[in-house]
């Protein structure tokens, strides 16, 4: 699972895909896990920094998660050949 | 170090032509409180689903109608629509605001008896009154409001029978330059069966022909068609005074005032572009002031039929998310513990639905299903809200009018109401049906009841 | 209201301006704007108002000083004034001009508010006379206040349609509720047209007189109380393939000016609006729409010698402009469209905090 090379995102939650020219709008978990991908962690790993992290349960973190690297993957974010993989 | 509180992780792409988020939160800010009682105390003790019905708001609407209407025409009677809303609580918060009351069935017409009102106060209109129907109602002194032919003949024969004397109005209909015109109830103006009725029915010893009546449509947004209509009236009762030296008590204009819901496929908000109760009372009473019936003695009294404009804003659905899940195409739907079932003015209205908790300022587009195992149970096509999660909370608004008569039992069973009086206090006013409601009206042949558990 | 002059002479005033899609169905936000620039009276601050991110006036911090983001009209006039409320928490505007159709009910409802709370003034036409000059019901004004409108009439149905062409002539124009217009010889082709143009846009559909001249059009100013403070007119000279007015010319047409000031002063319009005629080969003038705002060349008035957009700042600051008689015939002006280069980052300010 890799992110792709030069993604930026800014303090206001604005992400910038140079590769593609789309442009997108996160909130502060997206931007904690695209941190924690651009750190190379993968899907285990960010779930359990972001369960140290935030007040909620597992079931729920890993559920949203699943979806989140899901849009990633689809706007082309996350590499697409490993956006699945674990 | 504590843990932060968790949103769910969002992206939205930016693209353009998609509007803005900045002052949206507006439709979106949470309502925790209706009436001063908090939802979530609501949903705790009455569960989910539960349609929450304000006292308060009804009184206000009530009184700011009367006093549109009122304070323009010296005669003014209001009749409150039963098929609207006839939970009794609710009937009997307009009677006693001094609401008549009017009723299209003979179910209705028993409620609003049970409801202490006196026969001589209801009106009975409506295309379907049988024969023990009318006999009942004449005999209680009730106004019969004819709709077709075949009824005025049949009550001149239970009249002739039964040695009794009828109350009567016309219903008419008319071209009012409004879109659908409503030609199927009542008889036409323009073309010549409106006279042709009242002909017929002055020639009626035993009927007595006391009002007349129409009822132009239903969220009319033009309050101008309303003064066409009483011109209309007007006109006709006037006719009716010069051939036969009759005088028409009074004219019924019916209802059809709009609500503050938004209908599908309107580009602004509703509540931006109906007009006030004030602009409709302009219209009716402008347009019959005109008219020369003499002394204010001789002016007819106006009734008035209006259900949704008096008690949608009063009524609120609060539900709770089920799931959430992600559709084929990308979309966000999230299903929720209420649907067509409970909302089925979700067919014609975009209801405003606000989260009963707090949120960040992101939001998404998605489609809001109901529960119903049933592909026609979409309750918004597309809204955006904050990001829910399942568990959430949310109340719909405006969903008084027609939502508790119109509920289908259909897969679920129909939720609690209640309804929170002036002082902030809670009441049941109808219990939630269970499997007991249903099955103690059904009856299983022996020979099937043998078979049971073999 | 009376604002003092600063040291230069000039007043200063804020003045919100909507409408910045300078794009090629362009909306009249900037040539407003720059028409304020032109002001020697005030020394104009303006904040623009816009719905998308990628509204080129948004990125033209030449004539625009700040920018907002504010909610689409469909979001409702709750949604607005809470947005209006925090604006004019950061800065002091002390007029409005909206120029875009679809907002200008909203802002017509909440300008009173708008006024006493928010001391924002604007100056709009009552929602009832806004409504009167709707396409459906225009020739009915033109009825009530002397000029001729093309006969139409609004059907629902084929057999309202069927009606309606029985008591027409053709040729005769079948529109659609919001675009596309086809003329028809014949009931077979008025017939197609219809289907055609229902399919395409639901019903009703209009069945209007066909009006065959030389299009022609105003652009007027209204005191609200029966005078015509300004007006010129302009024939359009190359049109866009989106209609638009690609180039045009202020013409020399006495007739014309006398019907529109009429009109304006008949309405007691009140505000700006662009007056669309036909004129026939006979010389009659037919009214065929009324927009009620500035149109989007509402700046060639201004090289014409006649300043709109100022006379309305000082209208709805309540004071009197001087009536404008005069105007310079055959000026013209041409559009023309360029790139503007943004740093990323000025998007990414607009589209997350939704300022610039």
């Amino acid at each position: 699972m890799k992110i792709s090379q030069n993604i930026a995102i800014s303090e206001n939650g604005f992400l910038f895909n140079p590769a593609t020219g789309d442009s997108f709008s996160t909130n502060d978990t997206g931007k904690e896990i695209v941190r924690l991908l651009q750190e190379g962690k993968n899907q285990a790993q960010i779930l359990d920094a972001m369960e140290g992290l935030f007040a909620t349960d597992r079931a729920s973190l890993e559920k949203d998660l699943a979806d989140f690297l899901y849009m990633l993957g689809n706007y082309r974010i996350l590499d697409a050949n490993t956006a699945q993989s674990r | 170090m504590s843990k932060r509180t968790y949103e769910r992780p969002y992206l939205r792409k930016l693209n353009a032509g998609l509007g803005n988020k900045f002052g949206t939160r507006h439709s979106q800010l949470p309502v925790t409180e209706i009436d001063g009682v908090p939802v979530a105390s609501i949903m705790e003790e009455y569960g989910s689903p539960c349609f929450v019905l304000s006292e308060q708001t009804i009184r206000q609407t009530y009184r700011n109608a009367v006093r549109a209407f009122g304070t323009r025409y010296p005669k003014v009677q209001m009749a409150w629509s039963y098929k609207t809303n006839y939970l009794n609580a609710v009937c009997r918060i307009f009677h006693e605001e001094g609401s008549w009351a009017e009723v299209v069935s003979i179910f209705e017409y028993r409620k609003a008896l049970g409801n202490g009102v006196p026969g001589n106060q209801i009106i009975f209109n409506g295309p379907d009154k049988s024969a023990d129907d009318l006999r009942f109602a004449v005999q209680n002194g009730s106004l019969i409001h004819m709709d077709h032919l075949d009824e005025l003949y049949q009550l001149s024969e239970i009249l002739a029978t039964e040695d009794l004397k009828a109350r009567v109005a016309l219903r008419i209909n008319m071209d009012t330059g409004v879109y659908p015109l409503w030609d199927r109830f009542g008889f036409n103006y323009e073309n010549g069966s409106a006279w042709t009725a009242v002909t017929k029915v002055m020639a009626q010893p035993r009927m007595q022909l006391v009002g007349l009546h129409c009822h132009i449509g239903t969220y009319m947004l033009s309050a101008q068609a309303y003064a066409v209509a009483a011109n209309k009236l007007c006109d006709l009762a006037l006719e009716i005074r010069n051939q036969y030296q009759h005088r028409i008590e009074y004219l019924d204009l019916g209802g059809g005032f709009a609500s503050g819901n938004t209908l599908k496929g309107s580009y602004l908000q509703g509540s931006d572009v109906i007009p006030t109760m004030d602009d409709y009372a302009e219209a009716i009473s402008g347009a019959i002031l005109q008219h020369p019936f003499g002394m204010s003695g001789e002016l007819p009294t106006l009734f008035l039929e209006s259900g949704r404009a008096l008690i949608d804003d009063a009524g609120y659905l609060l539900g709770t998310v089920l799931a959430l899940k992600r559709l084929g195409d990308g979309r966000r739907a999230t299903i929720m513990d209420f649907g067509v079932n409970l909302l089925f003015t979700s067919f014609w209205y975009e209801h405003r639905i606000s989260p009963a908790q707090d949120y960040s300022s992101h939001h998404e587009d998605m489609v809001l299903y109901g529960p119903l195992c049933m592909n026609i149970d979409v309750v918004r096509e597309n809204v955006s809200l904050p990001l829910l999660q399942k568990g959430d909370r949310v109340v719909v608004h405006r969903v008084g009018a027609y939502n508790m008569t119109q509920w289908m039992q259909f897969i679920q069973m129909r939720p609690n109401v209640v309804l929170i009086d002036t002082r902030g206090q809670v009441h049941l006013i109808r219990r939630k049906e269970d499997v007991q409601t249903l099955n103690s009206q059904e009856l299983t042949p022996a020979y099937l009841e043998a078979n049971k558990g073999s | 209201m009376v604002l003092t002059p600063n040291a230069s002479g000039r007043i200063p005033c804020t003045v919100a301006v909507s409408g910045l899609n300078n794009v090629d169905s362009p909306g009249p936000g900037m040539p407003v704007i720059r028409s304020l620039r032109q002001s020697q009276r005030y020394d104009f601050r303006i904040v623009g108002l816009s719905y998308d991110s990628l509204e080129p006036g948004l990125y033209m911090h030449d004539l625009v000083d700040k920018s907002y983001q504010v909610p689409l009209p469909s979001a409702g006039t709750g949604a607005l004034m809470e947005r209006l409320r925090y604006l004019q928490s950061v800065e002091k505007i002390d007029v409005l001009i909206p120029n875009f159709d679809a907002e200008l009910h909203n802002f017509i409802r909440l300008a009173p508010a708008l006024e006493s709370e928010l001391g924002i003034r604007t100056f709009l036409p009552s929602l009832q006379e806004f409504d009167a000059r709707h396409k459906a019901v225009l020739h009915e004004y033109g009825q009530m206040h002397g000029v001729k409108v093309p006969v139409s009439s609004t059907v629902f149905t084929i057999n309202e349609f069927h009606r309606a062409l029985e008591v027409s002539v053709y040729p005769l124009v079948v529109k659609g509720k919001y675009y596309d217009a086809q003329i028809a010889h014949s009931a077979d082709e008025a017939l197609s047209a219809f289907y055609k143009i229902s399919a395409k846009w639901g019903l009703p559909v209009l069945v209007q007189q066909y009006v065959r001249g030389t299009e022609v059009n105003v652009t007027a100013l209204g005191d609200g109380a029966g005078q015509c403070i300004g007006a010129v007119p302009m024939r359009k000279l190359y049109i866009t393939d989106k209609g638009k007015a690609w180039a045009g010319v202020s013409i020399e047409d006495p007739e014309l000016m006398r019907l529109s000031a009429e009109l304006v002063a008949s309405a007691r319009w009140r505000g700006p609006c662009e007056l669309e005629y036909m004129r026939t080969e006979e010389g009659e003038y037919y009214l065929m729409e009324m927009n009620p705002r500035f149109p989007a060349w509402v700046y060639l008035a201004v090289g014409c010698g006649q300043n709109h957009p100022e006379a309305l700042v000082d209208l709805a600051l309540g004071q009197k402009p001087q009536a404008m008689n005069d105007y310079e015939v055959g000026k013209m002006f041409i559009r023309y469209s360029q790139d503007l280069v943004v740093p990323m980052q000025e998007f990414e300010k607009i589209s997350t905090l939704g300022e610039l």
